[in-house]
């Protein structure tokens, strides 16, 4: 048997975020063990665990899996959240890629020198509303259904999800003008397994505070 | 019938050229659009044939493809080069991304100011010869195959074979002390695709100069 998968990461959202969304989600039960300090980083480097040295790393299915998107792609192909054939899973990864670059965005916006901070996040907010979300709120209208792609519910949807209220954390209105996302968001949020993803008590992370960057800095040393 | 895929991007290497290696490597004949000024790049835009207003764009199979690593787990998946099973997906997945961090900077190389050079080659061989190539020379002893993963020819390997070259292009006796990933390189250099891929004439690019910067600049500028 194999097991609850287990996630090695800090106790913050950072990469591997998405993977407890995906997770979740998909209504899988995991268990997390977290780095708190240099040393705890040092000791799974020099245990070997770490492909290139880098979290995140889940244990899943006797693998040690490290990066983002390999981790991701395996969870949702293993729990049908990849589309049917080649072609969907192929607009899954391209809309999972603008998710992704739009989280990265979100993601690195406390680790950057204050001065730099105001033109940032009206960056992020420019790119959010007028890159990314009409291509969303375009696919949704064109073909009328409830979820991006396949009628189904997908890794694209989680991960849209997952963008859009971090996005609203930067601005609490920011799909003011994109009523089809806005009813996206209702949707998706009532599905029971990422329902219950978002009531207190849930492994979700908070939002990165200055506290917590600071403790970051210190565990890679950055 | 869908005809060649058909490339968009600049005069060189950047992001498409892992597609053009992979599909290259997958024995695709494919026609290229050369970006050459703001007009043409502003005018795809306008078009909607950039979903997130970015290049690289291969049209193929009817869809306009977007975003690097969807286009590649695309060819990959379609060409057979993919492996057999979702483990082996999911160990090709980790080995494609963790190159593809080595790729990165060798890309924003030649972006980087003139004093941050230094630094940044510097940073490429440690990366390099620290945290990538190890990995690859150990898997390659553990098993004792030709290739990275379950004995068959895979993305793995091709995305392997381009960062080999093109660190060897900064660096040329970076493969010193890793004589598996000699001759690793020696036998994907002919394997008859790839041997092909390489001779003059080919759809390979040549490395990023002056000329080439100075193009991506003006087309992006703002």
């Amino acid at each position: 048997m194999a097991g609850k998968p287990k996630l090695h990461y800090t106790k913050g959202r950072g990469k591997m975020e998405s993977i407890r969304w995906l997770l979740a989600a998909a209504g899988v039960e995991f268990e997390e063990e977290f780095i708190e300090t240099k040393e705890d980083l040092e000791k799974l480097r020099n245990d070997g665990v770490l492909l290139f040295q880098q979290v995140p790393m889940v244990e899943i299915d006797g693998m040690r899996m490290v990066q983002t998107r390999a981790i991701l792609s395996y969870i949702a192909a293993k729990y049908n959240l990849y589309g049917k054939d080649l072609k969907e899973r192929a607009w899954i990864d391209m809309y999972v890629e603008g998710t992704t670059d739009l989280m990265g965005m979100i993601m690195y916006l406390p680790f950057q020198p204050a001065d730099t901070k105001e033109k940032n996040l009206a960056l992020i907010i420019e790119r959010a509303t007028t890159r990314y979300f009409p291509v969303y709120e375009k696919a949704l209208k064109d073909h009328g259904q409830d979820y991006l792609v396949g009628n189904k519910l997908s890794w694209a949807d989680v991960h849209l999800l997952e963008a859009i209220l971090m996005a609203e954390e930067c601005k609490p209105d920011i799909l003011s003008a994109f009523p089809l996302l806005q009813a996206f968001k209702g949707r998706i949020s009532n599905i029971p397994t990422i329902k219950k993803f978002l009531q207190p008590g849930s492994q979700r992370k908070p939002p990165t505070d200055e506290k917590f960057v600071a403790v970051v800095r210190k565990i890679f040393n950055i | 019938m869908s005809g060649k895929p058909r490339l968009t991007y600049f005069n060189g290497r950047g992001r498409m050229e892992s597609i053009r290696w992979l599909l290259a490597a997958a024995g695709v004949e494919f026609e290229e659009v050369y970006l050459e000024t703001k007009e043409q790049y502003d005018k795809l835009i306008k078009d909607g044939f950039l979903l997130f207003q970015q290049v690289p764009l291969v049209e193929m199979d009817g869809m306009k493809m977007v975003q690097t690593r969807a286009i590649q787990s695309y060819i990959a998946g379609k060409y057979n080069l993919y492996g057999k099973d979702l483990k082996e997906r999911a160990l090709i997945d980790m080995y494609v991304e963790g190159v593809a961090d080595l790729m990165q900077m060798i890309l924003t190389f030649p972006f980087s100011p003139p004093d941050a050079k230094e630094k940044n080659l510097d940073s490429i061989k440690e990366r390099a010869t620290n945290r990538y190539f190890p990995v690859f020379e150990k898997v390659l002893k553990q098993h004792g195959q030709d290739f990275l993963v379950g004995n068959k020819f895979s993305w793995a390997d091709v995305q392997l074979m381009e960062a080999i070259l093109a660190v060897e292009e900064k660096i040329p006796a970076v493969l010193s002390g890793f004589p598996q990933l000699q001759v690793f390189k020696t036998k994907m250099s002919n394997m008859p695709t790839i041997k092909k891929f390489l001779q003059p004439g080919s759809p390979r690019k040549p490395p990023p100069d002056a000329h080439y910067v100075e193009t991506v600049l003006k087309v992006f500028k703002k």
